[in-house]
């Protein structure tokens, strides 16, 4: 992949650069303290996406491509998905119902704070990862090869 | 642009209400991605609508029935404000009391959200997940070699 240079958006470009570090930050931040601040999986889900959206809008879709490529963002979305499912089929298993999260440690309290942290992980990753395959599936469409 | 700004505002309006979850998502996905999605379903087809020389009396029809039924649900909404209401007396009053010790997350949106209400969540999830399926399989990118 041969790096793309652009002459204009200079300001569009040096800005980006520095926001988009911070956002993709922010969404890890709101992601793994969504148990005791504002957030969860779903928005930090989003605003990783959005971060992704804003390099691929300014910087071109073909090095956005390079680093989420399709493959990556069909496994991770697939793989939320498998995780939150699997998350309710271990308690399954542990003998409590589905989607309690009371047995899957020794102490309940525990058990509720793997539970929680893993489902909301699986809803960061399939949240992220299809945002941005919708995001690319429109994006490509409009550019003519 | 009109709906991005409307996002904007709306999600300031969520954060004087204290639902900050609620304005993150309104920001990112009302006003970043939506606006965008409009702007490139506005690149990808055409400006203007086809006029169509049809009846549309049936259509208009449909659609004021449903919203005068709407709008006819809406009078069995408790007041606003009123204490009494449903949503303050009824299951809300247990996550606000018992989850410290039931679930033991200080944040008590995660932990209705995930742990009282984790089928319902599971259930979002495949909503998104089906959309993402729904969009790769309508707009899908292999299709770019043989067409277009």
């Amino acid at each position: 992949m041969r790096p793309i240079i652009q002459p204009h958006n200079l300001v569009l470009r040096v800005a980006a650069k520095m926001l988009i570090p911070p956002i993709l930050m922010f969404a890890l931040y709101v992601q793994f303290h969504g148990e005791t601040g504002p957030g969860g999986g779903f928005q930090a889900g989003v605003i990783f996406a959005a971060a992704f959206i804003l390099y691929a809008l300014v910087f071109g879709i073909g090095l956005a491509r390079a680093v989420a490529t399709e493959r990556v963002l069909r496994v991770l979305a697939s793989l939320g998905m498998l995780l939150y499912v699997g998350v309710g089929l271990a308690s399954l298993f542990a003998g409590a119902n589905f989607l309690d999260f009371d047995v899957l440690a020794q102490e309940r309290l525990e058990g509720q704070h793997l539970g929680i942290f893993l489902t909301e992980l699986s809803i960061g990753m399939t949240v992220s990862a299809v945002m941005v395959i919708i995001f690319f599936a429109f994006a490509e469409r409009g550019v003519r090869r | 642009m009109l709906f991005g700004i409307y996002s904007f505002l709306a999600a300031s309006l969520f954060v004087t209400l204290d639902a900050v979850d609620v304005a993150f998502t309104e920001a990112a996905v009302g006003a970043g991605i939506a606006t965008f999605l409009m702007l490139s379903t506005l690149a990808l087809t055409v400006r203007r609508e086809k006029v169509r020389r049809k009846r549309t009396v049936i259509p208009l029809l449909v659609v004021t029935t449903i919203g005068a039924a709407l709008v006819y649900g809406t009078f069995d909404m408790p007041y606003f404000s009123d204490s009494s209401a449903p949503q303050h007396s009824h299951v809300a009053r247990h996550y606000i009391e018992a989850s410290a010790e039931e679930v033991g997350v200080p944040n008590l949106v995660t932990a209705v959200l995930a742990s009282y209400r984790g089928y319902d969540t599971l259930g979002e999830v495949t909503v998104i997940f089906t959309a993402g399926i729904g969009v790769l399989a309508l707009l899908g990118y292999r299709k770019r070699r043989g067409k277009s």
